[in-house]
């Protein structure tokens, strides 16, 4: 579960990103972030992912508060949740196979379980003929697929998705939306943050949407 | 314990496979640390050689007393019935006779004896006191220095008091030598890693977002610190045993010239072991500077 109460981010110079913003999300849930460029979507996503920490307020991931948690657990609560960027951050020197080994190389799986895994993972994104592929040789929806599988080989509880349809055509975001919804099927949370109204298929939908750093009601 | 020794060895092969992959810059970082380890290393090989050879000549602790070419027999019994009562039985007496045809047998020097007029050589006492403290030997050249007939008194161990100060000025000169190096080759290892770490920014940020410790991270550098610094060292002891052994002939002729079977002994495998420890515990250094200061940066 997902909870947050009164969060604020402001950067150095006193921009806010968010602003008191309010909000639960069960486990097992998906959610639609939602508003214009500049909103405030990222900048939630990179706060309920660990990578950012709040300036005020509460944030709780299943049941960490992420405002007083130390500073040496974050990568252990990274580890739990899966994101997938906007710029994919994919590791363009090594084949997709590699891609998705490294969050298991990060926790110290052994070789061939670790494989094993990566494989899978691949399979489940329909890529696993193209393992070897690097990324500069994949489509772009291939590659948003490659981020997908290096974020939920780790078996994340939380999925956390940055404009996953940007730059893809309607096909490609199609396949990337129903692969969100096959994970959501299957008991992970998934947040997506998108400035484009596409239709997420999935039960238990959560809409937030927001402006200027506020959550509209 | 196993995924601590499974995340160690898959950190160090990742640091194999970044040397691997750069193998010029790889080459010459490692031709740069053997070449600052092989100076110091190769004076403090060639001090201890040094040492050895003083080692061996100061167990002869002795004192000469050079009668006057003229000394009365009366005289030399005064010094023997002197030496007999001070050190009974601890010291000899060398005939001029002898020790002319003593120096005759040295090879080269027979033709120049026989050149001579008349025996140039003084009779002589060679005193080798049970007790070769310092302080005791002081004692018997005072007793011996001012005797009717004594033209020249030489405490024998003088040599061995300039020659450990000598010494030990090698061996200041060298440490500091040796930390001069040591500073440089931590520098080295800092860039090397400092680029390393550059070249794989990308990596590292992705590496923290899904879950990475800093140990994680920071591991295959210092691997990598560490490797540079132990084959340093190993090329060190190659540099260093190449030249002793291209050395070595031209030594061993030279001291053949002064009578002695002196060669350059090469470092032994404790001194090898410590070189290479004492190369990775540097490199060791370097890339733990040049971890934390850029990823301070990265932060």
């Amino acid at each position: 579960m997902i909870v947050a109460n009164h969060l604020t981010k402001r950067y150095l110079g006193g921009f806010e990103a968010i602003r008191d913003v309010s909000f639960e999300i069960n486990a097992g849930a998906m959610a639609l972030l939602r508003g214009h460029s500049g909103a405030g979507k990222t900048t939630l996503l990179k706060l309920m992912g660990a990578i950012e920490r709040p300036t005020s307020g509460i944030l709780t991931i299943g049941g960490q508060n992420l405002l007083t948690l130390r500073k040496k657990a974050l990568p252990f609560l990274r580890r739990n949740i899966g994101l997938v960027f906007q710029d994919q951050k994919l590791l363009f020197d090594r084949p997709a196979l590699e891609n998705v080994l490294l969050p298991l190389e990060v926790i110290g799986l052994p070789l061939r379980e670790a494989q094993r895994r990566a494989r899978a993972a691949l399979d489940k994104v329909g890529l696993l003929s193209r393992e070897r592929a690097y990324p500069i040789a994949l489509s772009g929806g291939e590659q948003q697929r490659l981020a997908i599988a290096r974020a939920v080989v780790n078996r994340p509880s939380i999925l956390l998705v940055d404009e996953p349809t940007a730059n893809l055509d309607d096909e490609s975001a199609r396949q990337v939306l129903d692969l969100f919804a096959a994970f959501n099927q299957v008991g992970v949370t998934v947040i997506i943050s998108t400035h484009a109204p596409h239709k997420i298929p999935g039960r238990d939908l959560r809409i937030l949407t927001l402006d200027h750093g506020q959550l509209l009601l | 314990m196993k995924a601590w020794f499974r995340q160690h060895l898959a950190a160090f092969s990742r640091a194999v496979r970044r040397l691997a992959a750069a193998p010029l810059n790889t080459l010459l970082s490692l031709l740069v640390i053997g070449i600052a380890m092989t100076l110091p290393a190769a004076g403090y090989v060639f001090l201890d050689n040094i040492h050895a050879l003083g080692a061996d000549r100061a167990n002869v602790q002795q004192i000469s007393l050079f009668m006057e070419i003229g000394a009365s027999t009366r005289e030399v019994a005064a010094v023997r019935k002197r030496a007999e009562a001070l050190i009974p039985g601890q010291w000899r007496f060398v005939p001029r006779d002898d020790a002319l045809r003593q120096l005759k047998n040295t090879e080269g020097m027979a033709e120049i004896i026989a050149a001579l007029p008349k025996n140039p050589l003084p009779d002589a006492f060679i005193l080798e006191p049970a007790d070769s403290s310092a302080e005791n030997l002081e004692r018997l050249y005072e007793q011996f220095v001012t005797f009717p007939g004594i033209a020249h008194a030489q405490l024998d161990s003088a040599w061995i008091k300039r020659f450990n100060a000598f010494l030990r000025l090698g061996i200041q000169t060298v440490n500091l030598l040796a930390l001069v190096f040591a500073v440089g080759l931590v520098a080295v290892t800092f860039n090397t890693i400092r680029l390393q770490v550059m070249a794989q920014a990308e990596e590292i940020e992705v590496a923290r977002l899904i879950g990475a410790t800093d140990a994680f991270v920071r591991r295959p550098f210092y691997y990598s610190g560490i490797l540079q610094g132990a084959l340093g060292g190993l090329a060190a002891i190659f540099f260093l045993l190449t030249g002793l052994a291209v050395l070595n002939p031209s030594v061993t002729q030279l001291a053949s010239l002064y009578g002695s079977d002196f060669t350059l002994h090469p470092p032994g495998f404790v001194y090898s072991s410590l070189l290479v420890i004492l190369g990775a515990f540097l490199g060791w250094l370097g890339a733990q500077l040049s971890v934390s200061l850029a990823l301070r940066h990265m932060k």
